[in-house]
């Protein structure tokens, strides 16, 4: 009995340590930065999220004391928990990258006027008008263009060696779900492929899901099967170039280079760097300018938001990086733009005006007269910065 | 005792007796076994120190204050603990009826899941056409009856026709699953896929804050919810009749119990529980849905209702550990920034250590003696 009292004092002693120790590690670091992240590093989406994170303190001196990071927090009320908790730990600066936080994000902006709170990929800041709470995006559409060229250029060596007719340019395409975000993307790369390769179609398969090996090799199969010779995809695995390189089909990636995975298939991969955003709310929080971060901000080209993997030489097309780098200053220059209306139809048709559902509503209802200047204007200024190009052009045959 | 085995080794003279045998035993005083269990509990937060500092080579002190740091950090973090561990103690009541019974119900995620869908739509379709308050009572009933309906359909299949309602189970909650994404994707023609937080400016269906304490609330239903099924399983007779058909049908037929009845009465009742717990959480804590909101807790109750011999006072105590554990696991992986499968591996070991406590507790390992291997000779 005095043995089993002994071991439980034992016990509590230990336990009583451990709290003193913890108490005793707060830094003095007058700011500091949460981050909440859905999965670890072992998803390729947090991943790039993480990096930039590191990046960012690393690029603005903070030490480790003054950058929390949670990670494998799930798009429910665990998201305004992990928030309100970064909080309390002192922080000045919170952050969330994926989708489903959003709400739960407003929700402890709401009650912590004080915090700036920052969300990737949401629509709701403009129309929230909270001062302390903002969404981000960027222009990946003008990357996912870039990478299009990359395809196009490829599909034109192909014909002119004989190894497909221009009618059989038939590219491939696996997507997560039905969403303007997707389809924005999808959009975007089959416009680049046909500005060098005019005979270029699409087929589109979707997943149904973010993040699914298997599902996205299995759609990356019957796209193959159904006659695509080129694919590209918006799923977070490398299902889709795996099957790609057992086919022995060029694939253009996304977020990271598979030239590890596909050495002869991987063509280029377009990508976001959130480091650039992260710089500049870290400094605007530090400085007490919280308020001067944008409802929307949407990083482009030129501040080093988008940008491209290196090209692979053993895939690529002769002059594909000369090609890429001429449309690169265009996009700089502001003279090319992605959805041209002058580049594209809808059943026929030329587009003059499109409602987009820019403004979050209950009902989903389109708001915002997007299309002006000959081009439809996706992540406008002032609009949001999260992709709204939710339609199907002609020459892409989506599936479902 | 003695006598006997001496007797059946001197008849069949070739019996090896073995290097190491196992006895059961009645007679261990309580005080004992909790000191057994305290001594368990302390070899396996050495084991877990050294398994970090193999691993990782970080001091295990900071990895175990950080653990502490996660549940007791601040008044939050308490209020947070409080409240996923009423969550997991409430689905932990609600199958020990079932399990009680020996019915191998491995469905509390899916019937969870279904209660708070119901819950959700209430809120969704009705929730501005009416007050608050009964929305919630409807909110209520409905979430009860899913989660009824989704236990019972199993139930009925096993008191009838003996299906295996383990599997059964099981494939419900992907059916349930699959049900809300379903939804969902009608709820949100966008195509996110995500239904975000309904009612978020009336806050209509949301359980009040009381006090303002936001989980107060769940926390007081679900300690309202243990009374009642210790009361249950333990003063009542149908908590008798569920335990006698638990440990044999033949039995309770004989003593005149409807087993068939019993059966399904007691899985209903372990369903509405469940249904109960989505009405929790869809009202008190969510208040949105998403395919994965009952997050693995539907299985975890599993190990919690076994692990505490489906004592509903026990349940207490091993859902407020586990939790503790839970949250510990996240707060290493963010302040030491290490992986939090690290964070998993140190539960798994303290968890493995506990349940194999039970095994010293319940049973006597003995070792041959000298002399019995002459005696053999």
């Amino acid at each position: 009995m005095k043995k089993a009292l002994s071991l439980v004092l034992a016990l509590v002693m230990l336990l009583a340590l451990t709290t003193a120790f913890a108490s005793c590690s707060d830094s003095n670091a007058d700011f500091k930065v949460g981050f909440i992240f859905l999965h670890d590093e072992n998803s390729t989406y947090d991943k790039n999220f993480i990096d930039a994170a590191d990046a960012a303190a690393k690029a603005m001196g903070l030490t480790e004391d003054q950058v929390i990071m949670k990670v494998n927090i799930p798009e429910g009320p665990e998201c305004y928990d992990a928030a309100c908790e970064l909080v309390d730990a002192g922080c000045d600066l919170i952050f969330a990258d994926s989708f489903g936080h959003e709400d739960f994000m407003i929700q402890a902006a709401k009650e912590f006027p004080e915090v700036q709170f920052c969300h990737a990929t949401g629509t709701k800041a403009h129309t929230e008008k909270l001062a302390n709470y903002h969404n981000a995006f960027a222009s990946i559409y003008e990357g996912r263009y870039l990478a299009g060229i990359a395809a196009g250029m490829k599909l034109n060596e192909m014909i002119s060696s004989g190894k497909i007719t221009a009618e059989q340019a038939v590219i491939g395409y696996v997507g997560a779900w039905p969403y303007a975000e997707v389809k924005s993307g999808y959009t975007a790369f089959f416009l680049g492929a046909r500005s060098v390769c005019p005979s270029a179609t699409m087929k589109v398969e979707y997943t149904n899901s973010w993040f699914d090996i298997a599902l996205e090799k299995t759609a990356a199969e019957t796209l193959i099967a159904a006659g695509c010779v080129l694919l590209s995809q918006h799923a977070d695995s490398e299902g889709a170039p795996k099957a790609c390189e057992e086919a022995g089909i060029p694939n253009v990636a996304y977020n990271i280079s598979t030239i590890s995975i596909a050495p002869t298939t991987a063509l280029i991969s377009s990508k976001i760097d959130w480091t650039p955003y992260m710089k500049l709310i870290i400094e605007k929080t530090r400085d007490g300018k919280g308020s001067e971060i944008p409802y929307d901000w949407c990083g482009g080209i030129q501040e080093g938001s988008v940008k491209l993997t290196e090209l692979n030489p053993a895939c690529a097309a002769p002059g594909t990086q000369e090609a890429i780098d001429a449309a690169m200053a265009q996009f700089k220059a502001g003279t090319l733009k992605v959805f041209d209306t002058s580049k594209f139809t809808v059943k026929g048709q030329t587009l003059t005006e499109y409602l987009a559902d820019v403004d979050s509503d209950a009902a989903f209802t389109p708001d915002t007269n997007v299309v002006h200047d000959g081009y439809f204007d996706e992540s406008a200024d002032g609009k949001r910065s999260a992709p709204y190009f939710d339609i199907i052009i002609d020459g892409i045959e989506a599936s479902k | 005792m003695q006598n006997e085995k001496a007797k059946s080794a001197a008849i069949t003279k070739k019996t090896h007796e073995p290097f190491i045998y196992i006895t059961k035993r009645n007679d261990l005083p309580r005080l004992k076994a909790w000191g057994i269990r305290a001594a368990v509990l302390l070899i396996a937060m050495l084991f877990c120190a050294l398994l970090v500092m193999l691993l990782t080579g970080e001091n295990p002190i900071n990895v175990f204050s950080s653990m502490v740091e996660g549940s007791f950090g601040t008044s939050r973090k308490m209020w947070n603990l409080l409240q996923s561990a009423a969550i997991l103690l409430g689905i932990s009541l609600a199958v020990t009826p079932a399990f009680k019974m020996r019915f191998w119900n491995t469905g509390a995620e899916g019937q969870v899941l279904i209660g708070m869908l119901a819950s959700v739509a209430c809120m969704f379709y009705i929730g501005d056409a009416i007050p608050s308050w009964l929305l919630i009572v409807i909110m209520f009933f409905a979430s009860v009856i899913a989660g009824a309906v989704w236990a019972g359909i199993p139930g009925f299949f096993k008191a009838t026709w003996n299906t295996n309602e383990t599997l059964f189970t099981l494939m419900m909650n992907y059916v349930a699953m699959q049900l809300v994404s379903f939804f969902i994707m009608i709820w949100v023609p966008s195509g996110s896929m995500i239904l975000g937080v309904v009612n978020a400016d009336s806050q209509n269906g949301w359980f009040p804050s009381i006090a303002g304490q936001k989980y107060l609330l769940n926390v007081l239903i679900v300690a309202l919810i243990t009374v009642i099924v210790y009361v249950y399983l333990k003063k009542t007779k149908q908590g008798y009749e569920i335990a006698v058909v638990g440990e044999s049908e033949n039995t309770a037929r004989y003593i005149g119990i409807n087993v068939k009845k019993v059966i399904l009465r007691t899985v209903l009742i372990s369903g509405a529980l469940c249904g109960v717990m989505g009405w929790i959480l869809a009202a008190g804590t969510a208040h949105s849905i998403t395919a994965n909101s009952v997050g693995g807790n539907g299985f975890t109750a599993i190990m919690i209702s076994w692990m505490s011999k489906f004592n509903p006072l026990v349940m207490v105590f091993s859902s407020l550990l586990v939790c503790f554990l839970q949250r510990g696991a996240g707060e290493i992986a963010s302040t030491l920034r290490l992986n939090s499968s690290v964070g998993e591996v140190l539960t798994g070991v303290i968890i493995l250590f506990i349940i194999s406590s039970e095994f010293f507790i319940n049973y006597k390992v003995n070792f041959r003696h000298k002399k019995h291997k002459e005696e053999v000779k």
